[in-house]
């Protein structure tokens, strides 16, 4: 049913990301597909990696971890941003297209007083890429 | 094989050319919380004492505008007479050390390591850069400056030769000529390589520490060199915290002026009614009256108001599809208008004062940016040192935004693209108003729009509009001129939020929008009730004169980072040919 899932992750926050982590592994499992983690960076140091390229490898170190222990076949891909706060969406819609993931699962909080003013990126995704998209209350 | 570097007689970098190791996790002070609906991600304390110093200097002016305006000025005036040589010779050096790095090996070091790529074309770069550094003041004083030096004596001693117009008739052809000279070299003076050197060195500075070093993008990081880890102390919040202040007061009061500027260009090509019988107005609002006493505070709020509402507009869309997109629209305007008014203008005198100018300007280099025995304090103080002081308290700002979209540059590269190229720029954008101001003023005297407006009276707000008022067209350049104003104002304004963002967020720029818009908001409101107090535009004027203050704390900063950028490059790969 599907054969690449995307799985944006956040690292600064990945403890958080735990449902979404594995409800993905459990699907890929189930339909044999593969993973591949998505990580949007800023180019100046952040609190994950002080540059791009290590943050790359924060991100691969990751997905080498996720494959491990949830015995599954992860990649990963990183985006770079000139402004992550807002490009986001833009970042996440693009990596859908160059990864050709046919399914998105991601971690979405439950919709509040904010999204009126600023839309998820979930929601965002779900309306914009031709993928499937699922969204994990956390 | 013996590497490049050897064959340059430069010895190889000493240690680690990689990113320093500290144990400090950007963003580790930072306060992730949430209000309401919104969430924050704030330096602690940055981000707090710069808001509340804020609020404590507004509340100030506005409680006690007298004394506040006394003291500031009294505290501005002081470190202009008595720091001239301070700024002066500091400015100096960042101009020398600039160029010493475009020839020396150092310049072939790539901003983000040897592997980076610039991802802004020139035009958008420079666009951005510009839009940023000074796009706003040319829109002011590219008339003013050289019509004031050219028509008036300055301070105590002239330097140049006076314009002596009598009975409307202007004297010999010989004194003019040499007065003319002596305005461009004067203004260019004012608008080249110095202040340029100085965005320029912060830049670089801040673009090194964070690209190549992974330290976090604020103005602490520069000393790690001289502080080591005790930047992320007290010394560290204290240089963030000063920054920010200093970058939100100096827009806020800019965008306070500037609104006056809008306004009167607005009066000025739509207005009605007249100024002697205090009927003049736009829209119903008052303003431009003899008697301004009556000009309405209104009318400026809502100028204030539609700014920053554009701004948040911008700010909300990001750096590439908000900042970029205007600050590129901005610049197409600017280049449409400098072509209109070349043609339009006395062309051959154009080029006559970009090239005299730049003559006079390589002659008398030398004498005007020497503090040592000189007698024209007048214009030592009342210009040369507010300029300095001015573009280096305005530096933290505009060289944090250029760091930020210069990535992938070589030093060369960038000191010759922030450096020179914008120095050109500026010298022909001021060869083209000023010097078709200046012929304005030569045919017509003093029945000149320009004559009457910057020299018979000090209307600095309407000079822009005189000159364009005397070429053909002039209803749909003034238009265009007032909507530069105004976007030139939204793209200071935009930017500027990104970066006090930055800065109280402890360097990070991904934290979320809902804190540029309460900056781009802020930034605004403090404009807005400054200018609806009892004090009027003394508010203003207090708070920028204290910003121009602080020029001299950041003179001492940018001595810091030449030495900065000195030990960084040393500790960098040059990239092989």
């Amino acid at each position: 049913m599907f054969s690449k899932i995307m799985v944006p992750v956040d690292l600064a926050h990945a403890a958080s990301l735990d449902r979404a982590l594995t409800c993905a592994a459990g699907l890929a499992g189930q339909y044999g597909a593969e993973i591949v983690y998505v990580g949007v960076t800023a180019q100046t140091p952040g609190s994950v990696a002080h540059t791009p390229a290590e943050y790359k490898s924060k991100l691969a170190d990751f997905a080498a971890g996720q494959s491990g222990q949830h015995g599954i076949t992860a990649t990963s891909h990183m985006v770079e941003s000139h402004d992550p706060a807002v490009d986001m969406d833009k970042a996440l819609l693009k990596a859908v297209a160059d990864t050709g993931a046919d399914l998105v699962v991601m971690q979405s909080h439950k919709p509040g007083l904010s999204d009126y003013i600023f839309e998820g990126h979930g929601p965002y995704l779900s309306q914009h890429a031709k993928a499937s998209v699922m969204l994990v209350r956390d | 094989m013996a590497d490049e570097t050897v064959n340059q007689g430069i010895p190889a970098p000493e240690g680690a050319s990689d990113i320093i190791e500290t144990d400090y996790e950007i963003g580790q002070d930072n306060i992730e919380t949430r209000i309401g609906p919104f969430r924050l991600d704030i330096h602690n304390p940055v981000f707090v004492v710069s808001a509340v110093m804020v609020v404590l200097f507004v509340g100030l002016a506005l409680i006690a505008p007298e004394w506040s305006r006394d003291t500031f000025l009294a505290i501005r005036n002081y470190v202009k007479s008595q720091f001239d040589w301070f700024f002066l010779m500091s400015a100096n050096l960042f101009v020398v050390f600039a160029l010493i790095l475009i020839v020396t090996p150092w310049g072939s070091v790539r901003l983000g390591g040897s592997e980076a790529r610039p991802d802004y074309s020139y035009p958008a770069w420079f666009a951005m850069l510009f839009a940023a550094g000074m796009g706003i003041g040319l829109m002011f004083f590219g008339v003013l400056e050289p019509v004031y030096y050219f028509g008036t004596p300055w301070g105590d001693q002239p330097l140049g030769g006076e314009l002596g117009i009598v009975d409307g008739v202007v004297a010999d052809a010989a004194q003019v000529e040499a007065a003319r000279q002596m305005a461009m070299a004067a203004t260019i003076f004012h608008w080249g390589l110095h202040p340029w050197a100085i965005y320029a060195i912060v830049a670089l500075a801040l673009a090194l520490f964070s690209y190549n070093k992974g330290l976090p993008l604020t103005l602490r990081s520069a000393f790690y060199p001289l502080l080591g880890e005790r930047v992320w102390g007290f010394w560290g919040n204290a240089i963030d915290t000063i920054a920010a202040f200093a970058t939100l007061f100096g827009l806020a009061t800019s965008l306070g002026f500037g609104a006056t500027q809008v306004a009167s260009g607005l009066t000025e090509v739509f207005g009605s009614g007249s100024a002697e019988d205090g009927t003049r107005n736009f829209m119903g609002f008052l303003w431009g009256n003899a008697d301004a006493s009556n000009d309405s505070s209104v009318l400026l709020v809502l100028i204030i108001a539609f700014i920053t509402a554009i701004a948040l507009i911008s700010v909300v869309r990001g750096l590439d599809g908000g900042v970029k997109v205007l600050s590129e629209i901005n610049m197409g305007l600017a280049a449409l208008l400098l072509v209109f008014v070349f043609i339009a203008g006395p062309s051959i005198a154009i080029l006559g004062d970009f090239f005299g100018g730049l003559a006079a300007y390589a002659r008398e280099i030398v004498p005007l940016s020497n503090p040592v025995g000189r007698e024209d304090t007048g214009f030592l103080h009342g210009w040369t040192t507010f300029y300095w002081a001015w573009w280096i308290s305005w530096s933290p700002f505009v060289g944090m935004f250029i760091a930020r979209v210069s990535r992938g540059r070589t030093v060369r590269e960038f000191v010759v693209c922030v450096l020179l190229i914008p120095s050109l720029v500026c010298v022909f954008w001021m060869a083209t108003f000023g010097g078709t101001a200046i012929s304005q003023v030569i045919a017509g005297a003093t029945d000149s729009g320009v004559f009457q407006n910057v020299i018979a009276a000090y209307k600095p707000e309407i000079s822009l509009f005189a000159m364009l008022g005397e070429l053909p067209l002039a209803s749909i350049t003034s238009v265009l001129a007032v909507v530069l104003v105004i976007i030139f104002f939204v793209t200071s304004s935009d930017s500027g939020s990104l970066v006090i963002d930055t800065i109280t967020a402890g360097g990070k720029v991904d934290a979320p929008v809902s804190q540029r818009i309460f900056w781009c908001i802020f930034e605004g409101a403090v404009a807005a009730v400054l200018l609806l107090g009892a004090a009027g535009t003394a508010g203003l004027d207090s708070l920028q004169a204290m910003v121009i203050s602080t020029g001299l704390f950041f003179t001492a900063v940018l001595l810091v980072m030449c030495f900065a950028i000195f030990r960084g490059l040393m500790t960098e790969r040059r990239e092989m040919k």
